[in-house]
């Protein structure tokens, strides 16, 4: 059990390590420079040794340093407005958190209405297991817009601007929540199909048990674990879609913030955020494995 | 009036009817044997009892009430309680991640027994009643925990927790070993003794019916062929299927011994063979000699380690020592695999679904690059009609045949490439007594045309007493006892040899 986690949680180090690496190779090579687009301005009046020395103080040091840096919780700063990366990403993260938390604790109970729902059968069934394509094939950005449309403007049930806490949020975490619900749903409703087929199942039903009693004591755990591989996969997808998320609705956040790098050219911004996605990533599914043997007994020996 | 009556029930499965008008009352106390082979509508029949299957038309009185029609919210009061099941499969038959004593517990829960102290109780009470060690200790166990015969003991303590007036015990031994099975069979005996429950057992095993039942109910394709008290029926079955069910059945009939020939060349030395998986020795030196043209029998119980031999000799597995020459000579790996092929037990399994007939047995074949096209296309036409299979079904996939067929199809291809040596791993365990006789027969037919070897792995006694020449006996990765098949079973030296043969000699009461 011990050797399985350590096993797992080395792999994740490494895949760690491969994320940071590919970023920064790839932002170097990237095409562009941002210390010219942002000083090269007339007039600012900076000479061209001036410029020189204010790229030395962006790249002093190379990769090894920047890896010593980042371990030490030091991002370095940002290319576009010159404070720290730190200071930048703990200013979005908050609101990243709560949207993206939100947002999978809504995924995964619209995923558990759908598969269970289905699975209790019925003249709805065919009609609930056509939803996860729906959700899926919707862009992001265009139901973002039409819940504002719809809701906002129309129904006038939240407003565009202002407003709780709570009226900020539904919307954008409604927008966040549908595509990725749809494959915990679709996986979730086939576990659970794949389930009902095992020779345990009418066993249980000749002890006199209710088909809820059937559902929800028997075989959700034992659908739960290809489930959970999927949310642990489809979390990646959460962070690419709180970017577009937070532009729609205009909400400041780690999504917001990588806009901006990237029309900035804002290197070391990218760098963070992507080091911090892939921490997050990798959390996650290292969390996913450490409930596999939980669930599953036979996998804890 | 009969604890059950059935009367003309009929089921279906969409519009194929499986279970065509069948009547029979199982009285207090009683045990009545459904005998059938697959698909003859036993099972369907037990589901359709206890409303797992709803019943077409017909009536089932339980005490003389219809349940039937049955709603399946009104049917919950029946289950567990007035009717209890032991199932087929122990191995698949409990939620893998339950721990025992709640599986247990739970169907004291479903009918409100009492409150979480009493459930406590009673679950210790029957898992020491159905003669578990350390009751305590099993009920925070999980089912994979457990060995195959521990999992059914437990399947039967559920069926008797509420003490329901009928059992249903759906071909309850036909996964466990032959000394495991007459355990679990004498425990159910005793339970029915003990608490008066009447048992309707559902076997194909004519064996396990004959000694176990006070009376018979023999089915086929839905139908009730022959009905009447044990002893009548197999003094004097009415029913020529009936007749020939008993004549395929190796338990119930005495065949002479193969006569054994010791001049003829080894085909198979084992010598000294030892296999480790980490610290466990799951061989532990094994040496046998299998005559050329003769059947050796490697024969024993789950775990005993004639897989682990079969799959050494087969070279899917390497020796940790000792020596397998086969042929006379070491052949380079893939000579070898001309010379021996392997027939599994699960002919669903290992058949490609996807694949044809015709394709199935051609790839040996192509893999070796025998004769162009039509060349192989003559030698799969010639390879069926030696199995007796149709050519009509070259162009079926396996999902389309009988088990039986399946099992002459993975003959077909093992015989495609010309071995001298077939390793056939409990080849027809998986098959109706009927089916297997046909088997059996067809291996003696090609044994005797082609001069096969065969190693033959097998955990039924009987069918091992009919095909082999020769016998190994194993227990714990030894081989206990060897000799020709006539010693084995007619002076068999050891204990553990005699108490494998006593299990299967099941007398008639």
């Amino acid at each position: 059990m011990t050797k399985y986690l350590l096993k797992r949680a080395g792999q994740a180090l490494l895949v760690l390590w491969a994320a940071f690496t590919a970023a920064y190779i790839l932002l170097q090579a990237m095409p562009g420079d941002s210390i010219l687009i942002k000083f090269q301005d007339p007039e600012l009046g900076l000479s061209p040794e001036q410029i020189a020395k204010i790229r030395e103080y962006y790249d002093a040091g190379g990769y090894l340093h920047t890896v010593l840096g980042f371990l030490h919780g030091d991002f370095g700063y940002s290319v576009d407005t010159g404070t720290p990366v730190v200071e930048r990403l703990a200013e979005g993260l908050p609101e990243t958190a709560k949207l993206a938390t939100c947002a999978f604790v809504l995924a995964v109970l619209l995923a558990v209405l759908i598969a269970f729902g289905s699975a209790y059968s019925g003249r709805l069934r065919g009609l609930l297991l056509a939803v996860p394509s729906l959700f899926i094939s919707v862009p992001a950005f265009w139901l973002g817009i039409l819940l504002i449309q719809v809701f906002s403007f129309r129904l006038r049930l939240v407003p565009v601007i202002g407003g709780t806490e709570l009226q900020q949020l539904v919307l954008p975490v409604l927008t966040l929540a549908v595509p990725i619900s749809a494959p915990i749903a679709q996986v979730l409703a086939r576990s659970i199909d794949q389930v009902l087929t095992q020779p345990f199942v009418p066993v249980v039903a000749a002890k006199g048990a209710s088909r809820s009693w059937i559902l929800w004591r028997h075989v959700a755990r034992n659908a739960l674990p290809p489930t959970l591989t999927v949310a642990g996969l489809v979390f990646g997808e959460l962070i690419a879609g709180s970017v577009v998320t937070e532009t729609v609705f205009g909400r400041t956040g780690v999504g917001r913030l990588t806009e901006q790098a990237v029309n900035a050219q804002d290197a070391p911004v990218l760098l963070a955020v992507v080091v911090l996605a892939a921490t997050a990533f990798v959390l996650v599914n290292l969390l996913v494995d450490v409930l596999f043997p939980v669930l599953d007994p036979r996998l804890a020996t | 009036m009969s604890l059950l009556d059935v009367r003309d029930l009929t089921v279906a499965y969409g519009r194929q009817v499986a279970v065509k008008g069948v009547s029979f009352t199982v009285g207090q106390g009683e045990v009545v044997a459904v005998v059938g082979e697959s698909g003859s509508g036993k099972t369907t029949t037990a589901n359709a009892i206890i409303g797992l299957h709803p019943a077409a038309s017909g009536e089932v009185l339980l005490n003389g009430v219809d349940i039937a029609g049955w709603s399946q919210r009104r049917l919950r009061s029946i289950r567990g309680h007035g009717i209890g099941l032991v199932p087929q499969d122990p191995s698949n038959s409990l939620n893998p991640v339950m721990r025992i004593g709640r599986q247990i517990g739970e169907i004291l829960k479903i009918h409100n027994y009492g409150d979480r102290a009493d459930i406590r109780r009673r679950v210790i009470e029957l898992l020491t009643r159905v003669g578990l060690d350390d009751p305590e200790r099993r009920a925070g166990q999980y089912p994979h925990e457990l060995s195959g015969g521990m999992r059914q003991r437990v399947l039967i303590a559920i069926a008797i927790a509420l003490r329901p007036g009928l059992i249903i015990a759906d071909e309850p031994t036909s996964a466990l070993d032959v000394t495991v099975q007459r355990r679990i069979l004498d425990l159910i005996d005793d339970l029915r003794k003990e608490y008066g429950t009447a048992v309707l057992l559902v076997t194909h095993d004519l064996g396990v019916a004959a000694a176990r039942a006070d009376r018979l109910v023999v089915m086929k394709d839905g139908l009730i062929e022959e009905s009447g008290g044990v002893r009548e029926v197999l003094a004097a079955p009415a029913s020529p299927y009936t007749r020939r069910l008993f004549q395929d059945a190796p338990a119930l009939t005495a065949r002479p011994y193969k006569p054994f020939d010791a001049a003829a060349e080894p085909a198979i030395v084992v010598r000294d063979l030892v296999k480790e998986f980490g610290p466990f020795r799951a061989v532990d030196g094994v040496s046998f000699e299998v005559r050329r043209g003769t059947t050796h029998a490697l024969v024993g119980e789950s775990g005993s380690g004639k897989t682990t031999t079969a799959r050494v000799v087969t070279r899917f597995a390497e020796a940790t020592s000792g020596e397998v020459v086969i042929g006379g000579d070491p052949a380079g790996p893939r000579a070898f695999r001309r010379r021996v092929q392997l027939v599994y037990q699960n002919p669903y399994g290992s058949l490609d679904p996807r694949q044809t007939v015709a394709a199935i047995v051609e790839e040996p074949l192509r893999n070796f690059r025998l004769g162009d096209r039509t060349a192989r296309r003559a030698r799969v036409r010639e390879l069926l009609e030696r199995v007796a299979l149709p050519g009509t079904l070259l162009g079926r996939r396996p999902a389309e045949l009988s088990g039986g067929q399946r099992q002459r199809v993975a003959i077909a291809r093992a015989l495609a490439v010309e071995p001298e040596v077939v390793v056939l791993d409990e080849a027809v365990s998986a098959l109706d007594v009927t089916v297997q006789a046909q088997i059996l027969t067809l291996l003696e037919e090609l044994q005797r045309d082609l001069g096969l070897t065969y190693l033959f792995i097998s955990h039924d006694l009987a069918v091992v007493r009919q095909i082999s020449h020769t016998v190994s006996v194993m227990s714990k990765g030894r081989i206990v006892e060897s000799g020709t098949t006539n010693q084995i079973f007619d002076s068999p030296r050891e204990d553990y040899t005699r108490e494998l043969l006593a299990a299967v000699a099941e007398p008639v009461r």
